[in-house]
């Protein structure tokens, strides 16, 4: 590539040619204050934050959106540029409802730090402001139009990068809006819930709708016996909200915090991501001895992706397995087994989950989903939503010993760890799936193919007993549609498909902690939270579904084998199409 | 306010040709958001649906542009179009009272249709009567040198 060279407050570096100025000073080691812009998403150029002078230009420059030229010399932090900057977030913050004290994003937000850093008088421009409803009429997401920049990341997301194209701008000048057709509720809309815009958001316009006092007010109830699951991701995810680096597995401390906070008995999902594992491997080698089977099978633990197959791809619901996601198989397996094991009423018992997931707050309520008569799942909080808790009950994570999780249902293989990263259900769907298909335990148990941050992997797996299968991983929902028309065109050359629809799998949900721009511009948190994922799966001593021991116990005792009538009544569902608008 | 959608089989026929016209060719999406307002009068979200699955796009952006331009119409037209200019003369002049009065009169914002589906409303820019000012048209009609107390005598010629 033809490579340019330019200086940047008179540091020269030299870059490729088509480099944006906002890279090439970075660089040069210099930093550019962004508010639109987010790496590989979005460039519209509409927040003006990132200007900067040009020599010989005449007016100031957006550096996210305009590119390098040979010789240019680019001044970042003139008086006209930081003036132009003080102007826009003034003006921005005109028409801001400026309620920080309540917002969730408070300490948290992106035009806070820049008003605050540049020196702003927010009531600088006083003249009309636009008042919206805030919308919440669905379970699991709140827009405050009151707080929205109109930056578009959200609406970026939605439609680049999970291709459902929920919202949009609309209304013009003054009046634009960020919000779906008609003005309808996100819940009338093809929106999955994923809460990616959640996360895009650089200010409070978007976030979850907060459970936390319903969990609270269960744990203060002598009735209700209490128990929390906890997903693979919160634990490393969570460690960000006290300060801990990206990536940090802070799993010990989680399980303390959680007891300390009241729960009767802490248990963690990976054991029925396990269980899940049993019963979709079995369902997978079922599917592949059926010549009427339908191929390829798509596995079901992401509650955005069967929003998303439910609403845009309902012909091929016959391909999706038939599996509760891990959430719904633990809650199922609390009020049926271990309420029968313990001889405590379901109807008393409130299963928690902590989870890295908005969709999460769909799934709960969603039909057949209730083996026990009960909600599987009574209630579910996000990532975020944990941390906020441990805060308002005083519980500071960095200052608690490591905890155990409770026996004897907390016993997990780090295969179910794995489910939180983008090919992860695969990779423990195959050491379990090419052991048991001949009772041979593999001898090399990573599948590295099927790792990484690519938005569609593939790899061709020999199962034990000499077939081969070809599989295929998707994360975000653009690329999952791309392998769905090859179904529908009949073209898939697959025969099981793991989609998880968030960018980089669970550890990246919508419900985790919020990574501002100029982090995410700058590092892959993504693969820095999977990297603790896989450090953990290298060191466990137990590495496959199959041989956690409560696999034993719960089949021994319980539902008998993998796909049983039982097991098929409580750890299985049925999906139906979604008419969206 | 929610207004029922009527969609005859003639209408229906001639948008299923405008798509068959269209089908194929780039960036006809605002061409058939302009024929299937031609057609309809109005885009409820019913046409933009059918809008948006024939050019291949999400309704979302349909509503978008239709929201942008100001010659689509989101809501069905009343049998009389109001116009109250409120270009730089005519607003001098009190078009901006007048306006309230009729806002207060029809109880509807400007954009907007009544109930009864007679009037809709507009607050426009210049028309070039700047002589007259302040004016309002009905259906093209001009009323020139308007004041508040004229009203009565002017609406009452429509049946308000």
């Amino acid at each position: 590539m033809k490579q340019v060279n330019v200086k940047i407050n008179g540091i020269p570096v030299t870059v490729d040619a088509g480099t944006r100025i906002l890279d090439a000073a970075k660089k040069a080691g210099v930093n550019i204050p962004t508010l639109c812009y987010l790496k590989d998403v979005t460039n519209e150029g509409s927040c003006r934050m990132c200007v900067v002078e040009v020599a010989g230009a005449k007016n100031l420059v957006t550096s996210c959106f305009a590119t390098v030229r040979e010789g240019m010399e680019v001044f970042t932090n003139t008086p006209k540029v930081i003036a132009s900057r003080k102007t826009t977030l003034e003006l921005i913050l005109s028409n801001h409802d400026q309620k920080c004290l309540s917002c969730v994003r408070s300490t948290n937000c992106e035009l806070q730090k820049l008003a605050l850093e540049y020196g702003c008088d927010s009531y600088k421009y006083q003249g009309e402001k636009n008042s919206y409803p805030i919308q919440d009429k669905n379970p699991y997401l709140i827009r405050d139009n009151n707080k929205c920049i109109l930056c578009r990341r959200c609406v970026a997301v939605c439609n680049k990068v999970q291709s459902v194209n929920a919202i949009g701008a609309n209304n013009r000048g003054f009046k634009t809006e960020i919000g779906s057709v008609f003005g309808h509720d996100l819940a009338d809309t093809g929106c999955v819930a994923c809460g990616q815009c959640i996360k895009a958001c650089p200010v409070g316009a978007l976030y979850e709708k907060d459970d936390t006092d319903q969990v609270m007010k269960a744990i203060l109830d002598p009735e209700k016996f209490v128990i929390v699951g906890t997903a693979p991701a919160v634990r490393v995810g969570v460690g960000e909200e006290f300060g801990y680096p990206i990536g940090t597995d802070v799993e010990g401390k989680m399980v303390t915090a959680l007891r300390r906070l009241g729960f009767d008995k802490v248990f963690d999902v990976n054991m029925t991501a396990d269980l899940t594992i049993m019963e979709e491997g079995t369902e997978l080698l079922e599917r592949l001895n059926d010549p009427n089977a339908k191929l390829p099978m798509l596995t079901s633990c992401s509650p955005g992706w069967i929003n998303f197959i439910e609403t845009f791809y309902p012909d091929l619901l016959g391909n999706l397995s038939s599996c509760k996601s891990p959430q719904q198989m633990f809650g199922a397996v609390m009020k049926t087994y271990y309420a029968e094991k313990m001889g405590i009423d379901p109807a008393k018992m409130v299963v928690v989950t902590v989870m890295p997931c908005t969709a999460k707050k769909t799934e709960v309520i969603r039909d057949h989903q209730n083996a026990s008569g009960y909600p599987d799942v009574d209630i579910t909080i996000t990532t975020r939503e944990f941390a906020r808790l441990l805060r308002r009950q005083s519980i500071d994570l960095r200052n608690l010993e490591d905890g155990m999780f409770d026996d004897p249902l907390g016993q997990s293989s780090s295969a179910g760890h794995l489910f939180c990263a983008t090919g992860g259900v695969m990779e423990a769907a195959l050491r379990t799936v090419a052991s048991i298909v001949n009772g041979k335990n593999l001898e090399k148990l990573d599948f590295k193919g099927v790792r990484g941050m690519d938005g569609i992997k593939e790899a061709t797996v020999n199962l034990n007993d000499g077939r081969k299968i070809r599989v295929a991983v998707a994360h975000s929902l653009s690329n999952a549609r791309k392998l769905m028309d090859q179904i529908r065109a009949g073209k898939s050359k697959y025969q099981f498909i793991e989609i998880m629809a968030c960018p980089g799998g669970c550890i990246n949900g919508g419900g985790q902690p919020i990574v501002p721009s100029q982090v995410l511009n700058n590092v892959d948190v993504r693969a820095l939270r999977a990297k603790a994922v896989y450090d953990r799966d290298k060191k466990a001593a137990i590495r496959q579904s199959h041989e956690n021991p409560v696999m034993k116990v719960l089949y021994d005792e319980y539902f008998g084998k993998p796909n049983s009538h039982k097991a098929h009544k409580i750890l299985h569902t049925e999906y139906k199409p979604q008419n969206k608008l | 306010m929610s207004y029922q959608f009527i969609d005859t089989p003639e209408q229906k026929k001639k948008l299923d040709k405008v798509f068959v016209e269209l089908k194929g060719v780039p960036g006809s999406l605002m061409k058939a958001m302009q024929k299937a307002q031609d057609i309809y009068g109005y885009l409820p979200i019913e046409i933009m649906q059918r809008i948006a699955t024939a050019c291949n796009v999400p309704v979302e952006e349909v509503y978008g542009i239709a929201t942008f331009y100001a010659q689509f119409n989101i809501e069905p037209m009343g049998k009389y179009k109001v116009g109250i200019c409120l270009g730089t003369a005519c607003y001098v002049k009190g078009s901006g009272v007048i306006l309230d009065k009729i806002k207060e009169r029809l109880h509807i914002e400007p954009g907007h249709t009544t109930e009864d589906m007679k009037f809709t409303l507009e607050a426009t820019r210049c028309i070039g009567c700047c002589g007259l000012a302040p004016v309002m048209t009905i259906n093209g009609e001009v009323h020139g040198n308007l004041k508040p107390e004229d009203l009565d005598t002017i609406f009452a010629k429509y049946g308000a």
